[in-house]
C-alpha cells in the first residue's frame, strides 16, 4: 500500500514497547509499504527518543531497508563464493542483460527490482536465487530465464 | 491399519529444488487414486544432491526416493512406492546411504527425521531429556558437564562454551540474557538454517539449559533476514514451546523462568560478529564494539549476556542427555565432539556431514564429497566462509581441527567447505574477498573500511600487470595492516583468502611472487 502517516504511527505504537524497537519497527514498516518513507524517520525517532540522524543512520546502514518503493517483484541473486563456484557470475550477467538493469535497479515498467544477496544458505543447491519469498536453487540459464519470465508476467 | 506415511522435507534447500511442488503433486495423485496418505513435513537429511528426497514409511521401515521431480510422482504411485517397491529413484533405507551411514549424527540426530513442529515427535525422539537432566544437576552441575564435554563455540571462534557461561554466571545483575547468534552469513554454511528448519525445539531446549545455568530468564534468537523459512519455523516452534511449558514460567515444572524473543537481522554480514549483533539487537547500526568489556559482563542492553551460535546451543541438550564423556571422547586434539561439515558449491555430494573432528580435508572433499559436480579436477577449496583461506590440493592432508587449520594459516570457522574446479580464477577470488569486505565493513575501524577498497584497487593493478612486484608487496603489507589493525574478524581475517590465493596459486597473479620480485 502507499505510504500512510496514520498506519505508520499505528505500526510504531504496536512495536515501541520492544527492547531495541528500531529494527522491528523498520521491518514492519517495510513489510507494509515496501520501503521506509523518509517521512517515517522523524516519527520513529520521536517514539524511541532518538535523533533523526540516528534513525536515518540505522535505515541507511542495513542493506535490507529501502528508501524508495521497489518493483512489484524483487529478484535476489546470490553472488557469494559457493554460488560463484557453480557459475553465478555468468548468470548474473544474463539477468542484467535480460532485464536491462543493473544491481539495485528496477525495470522501467516497475515490475522487477534486481538485487545482489550474499548467501541464502542454499550453498549445497547453488547457484541460488530468491524471487520475493520463493527460493530457487540449482539455477542454470533455462531456470533463470523461466524465473525472470515469471517475474515479468505478473 | 494406519494410513501410509510420506515424509517431505520443508527445508529451504529442498524447497528451492521443488519439494513443495512435489508435495502438491502427491496430494493430487492420492486424491485421484483414492488413497488416504498422511504427509509429514520434516527438515532435510542434508543430502542435497538427492533433494527433493521423499521418504515413505513401509512395513520394513522408511524408504527414500530422490531426487523426485513432478514428473516422477505418477509413476512412483503406479509402481507401488507406498510398499517400498524398487524404482530407479529408490535409495533404500536412508540410514544405509553411505553419505549418512558414515556420519556421527549427534546434534543433527533428529533433523530430517521428525515432524519439525511436533512436540510429541520431539519428545519421542529423545527431546527434553537434556533439560530434565540439567534440572536435576542445577547450574553448577551444568557447567561441569558442558566444560567437561570440551564444547567450543561453533560459530567460528572456538571459544570454550563452559568458560563463557561461567563468566556470565559469575557476573552480578538483575537481568541476564542468552543471545543465539543465527546470523549465519558465511557462504558455504547452512547448518544453522537446517537445524532451525528441521529441529527447532532442540535450539530452544539448548537455550533454556543455558538460561538455567547462568541465571538468565530471557533469550533472543537473532536470525538473518535471508532465512525467511527458518524465521517462520522458529517463530511457530517458540509458540508451541510456550504451550508445552518448555518456555515461560516454571519451565518443565521447575522453578526456572525462561522465554525467547525472535529478532530478524537486516542484511548486514558484520552482524554475525557478536558485538555488532548486540548493537543491532539494541536497535542501532550493527557496528563492532571494542572488547573489553566482554559481552559476558556487559552484553545486550548493558547486561551480562551469553552469545552463542545455533550449533553450540543445539549441541547442549544431547551433551546433557548422553553425558559429557561421550561427546569428549569424539574428536581430535583440542577439538572435541562433532562438527557439522557443510559441503557446498562445486562438489558432487553436496550436503551436511556431521562427524567427529579429525577427518582430513582430502577425505572430506574427495571421499565424502566425491570430487566436483562438474567432473573437472578440484583446484581450490575455501574453508570457513568468505574470511577463510583457499586450500590447494597440496594441503589436503590437513585434519579438520581448529588448531591444525590455524597452523596452515586458515580457519575452519563455521564448517563450510566450498569446492572450486580448475576453471576458477584465484585472482578474481582474492579480489572478491576484498570487495565483499568493502561492501560489508561496518565502517568503524580504518584498516577494514579503507583497506578493503584499496585492496580491490591493488589487486586490479596486479591483474593488469602494473608494477606487479611492487604491488604484490604492497598488497602483502596491506594484508598485514588489516590483519593486526582491524577491530574484528571481518577486516582481520579477510587477508586469509587473499594471501592464501597469492601464496598457493601465484600463477593466477602473473607468476610466482619471488620471481616477480626479481623483475
Amino acid at each position: 500500500m502507499a505510504w500512510d502517516r496514520e498506519r505508520t504511527q499505528e505500526i510504531i505504537e504496536n512495536n515501541r514497547h520492544l527492547d531495541g524497537a528500531a529494527l522491528p519497527i523498520l521491518h514492519a514498516l517495510q513489510q507494509e509499504f515496501g520501503y521506509v518513507d523518509r517521512e517515517a524517520v522523524p516519527m520513529v525517532a520521536q517514539a524511541l527518543n532518538l535523533s533523526r540522524a540516528e534513525v536515518h543512520g540505522v535505515v541507511s546502514f542495513y542493506h535490507d531497508f529501502r528508501e524508495a518503493p521497489p518493483g512489484q517483484h524483487v529478484l535476489k541473486l546470490c553472488r557469494a563464493e559457493a554460488c560463484q563456484s557453480m557459475g553465478a557470475d555468468a548468470l548474473a550477467d544474463t539477468a542484467r542483460d535480460r532485464l536491462r538493469i543493473g544491481w539495485h535497479e528496477t525495470t522501467p515498467d516497475g515490475r522487477v527490482t534486481l538485487e545482489p544477496v550474499f548467501c541464502l544458505g542454499l550453498c549445497a543447491c547453488a547457484p541460488a536465487a530468491m524471487l520475493d519469498d520463493k527460493v530457487v536453487g540449482a539455477l542454470d540459464e533455462r531456470r533463470l530465464t523461466a524465473l525472470i519470465g515469471e517475474a515479468q508476467a505478473s | 491399519m494406519s494410513k501410509p506415511r510420506i515424509y517431505i522435507p520443508w527445508d529451504a534447500g529442498a524447497l528451492s529444488l521443488g519439494s513443495s511442488a512435489v508435495e502438491r503433486a502427491i496430494i493430487a495423485a492420492e486424491r485421484r487414486l483414492g488413497i488416504d496418505v498422511e504427509i509429514i513435513r520434516t527438515g532435510s537429511r542434508g543430502l542435497f544432491w538427492l533433494e527433493p528426497m521423499i521418504e515413505v514409511e513401509t512395513a520394513g521401515g522408511r524408504v527414500a526416493y530422490g531426487p523426485v521431480t513432478l514428473e516422477d510422482v505418477e509413476r512412483l504411485f503406479a509402481m507401488g512406492w507406498l510398499d517400498g517397491r524398487l524404482d530407479r529413484l529408490c535409495l533404500g533405507k536412508p540410514e544405509d546411504i553411505p553419505f549418512l551411514k558414515r556420519q556421527t549424527r549427534y546434534t543433527f540426530a533428529r533433523c530430517g527425521i521428525v515432524d519439525r513442529l511436533s512436540f510429541a515427535d520431539y519428545r519421542a525422539h529423545g527431546g527434553v531429556r537434556g533439560l530434565a537432566h540439567a534440572l536435576s544437576l542445577g547450574p553448577a552441575g551444568i557447567f561441569d558437564e558442558v566444560t567437561k564435554s570440551g564444547l567450543r563455540g561453533r560459530g567460528g571462534a572456538g571459544f570454550p562454551t563452559g568458560i563463557k557461561w561461567k563468566t556470565t554466571a559469575d557476573a552480578q545483575a538483575a537481568q541476564k540474557y542468552i543471545v543465539c547468534n543465527a546470523d549465519e552469513g558465511d557462504s558455504g554454511t547452512y547448518a544453522d538454517r537446517m537445524l532451525m528448519e528441521g529441529d527447532p525445539f532442540c535450539l530452544i531446549e539448548g537455550m533454556a539449559i543455558a538460561g538455567i545455568a547462568v541465571g538468565a530468564t530471557k533469550g533472543f534468537i537473532y536470525i538473518r533476514s535471508e532465512y525467511p523459512h527458518a524465521i517462520r519455523t522458529m517463530g511457530r516452534a517458540i509458540n508451541i514451546a510456550r504451550a508445552e511449558n518448555l518456555l515461560g514460567r516454571g519451565i518443565a515444572g521447575s522453578t526456572y523462568d525462561f522465554d525467547i524473543e525472535l529478532r530478524v537481522g537486516a542484511g548486514a554480514y558484520v552482524c554475525g560478529e557478536e558485538t555488532a549483533l548486540l548493537d543491532s539487537l539494541e536497535g542501532k547500526r550493527g557496528q563492532v564494539r571494542a572488547k573489553p568489556p566482554l559481552p559476558a559482563h556487559k552484553g545486550a542492553f548493558g547486561r551480562p549476556t551469553v552469545v552463542n551460535n545455533v550449533i553450540s546451543l543445539a549441541s547442549v541438550p544431547a551433551i546433557l542427555a548422553d553425558g559429557a564423556d561421550f561427546y569428549r571422547d569424539l574428536g581430535y586434539g583440542r577439538s572435541r565432539g562433532t562438527m557439522p561439515i557443510q559441503l557446498a558449491g562445486n562438489v558432487k555430494h553436496r550436503g551436511l556431514f556431521e562427524a567427529a573432528f579429525g577427518l582430513t580435508l582430502g577425505e572430506i572433499v574427495d571421499d565424502i564429497g566425491g570430487g566436483t559436480a562438474t567432473g573437472r579436477p578440484v583446484r581450490a577449496v575455501q574453508v570457513g566462509g568468505p574470511l577463510g583461506a583457499y586450500f590447494p590440493r597440496a594441503l589436503f592432508d590437513t585434519p579438520f581441527d581448529y588448531e591444525a587449520f590455524a597452523a596452515k594459516n586458515g580457519l575452519i570457522g563455521h564448517g563450510g567447505v566450498v569446492v572450486f574446479d580448475d576453471t576458477v580464477d584465484m585472482a578474481r577470488q582474492a579480489r572478491f574477498a576484498m570487495e565483499f569486505c568493502a561492501i560489508e565493513s561496518c565502517g568503524k575501524c580504518t584498516p577494514c573500511r579503507i583497506g578493503s577498497t584499496r585492496g580491490v584497487e591493488v589487486i586490479d593493478r596486479i591483474v593488469r600487470g602494473e608494477r606487479r612486484a611492487q604491488n604484490l608487496t604492497l598488497l602483502q603489507e596491506l594484508c598485514e595492516t588489516m590483519r593486526f589493525g582491524s577491530l574484528c574478524a571481518l577486516g582481520g581475517f579477510v587477508p586469509f583468502p587473499v594471501t592464501s590465493a597469492i601464496n598457493h596459486f601465484p600463477e593466477d597473479f602473473g607468476g610466482a611472487p619471488l620471481v616477480a620480485a626479481a623483475e
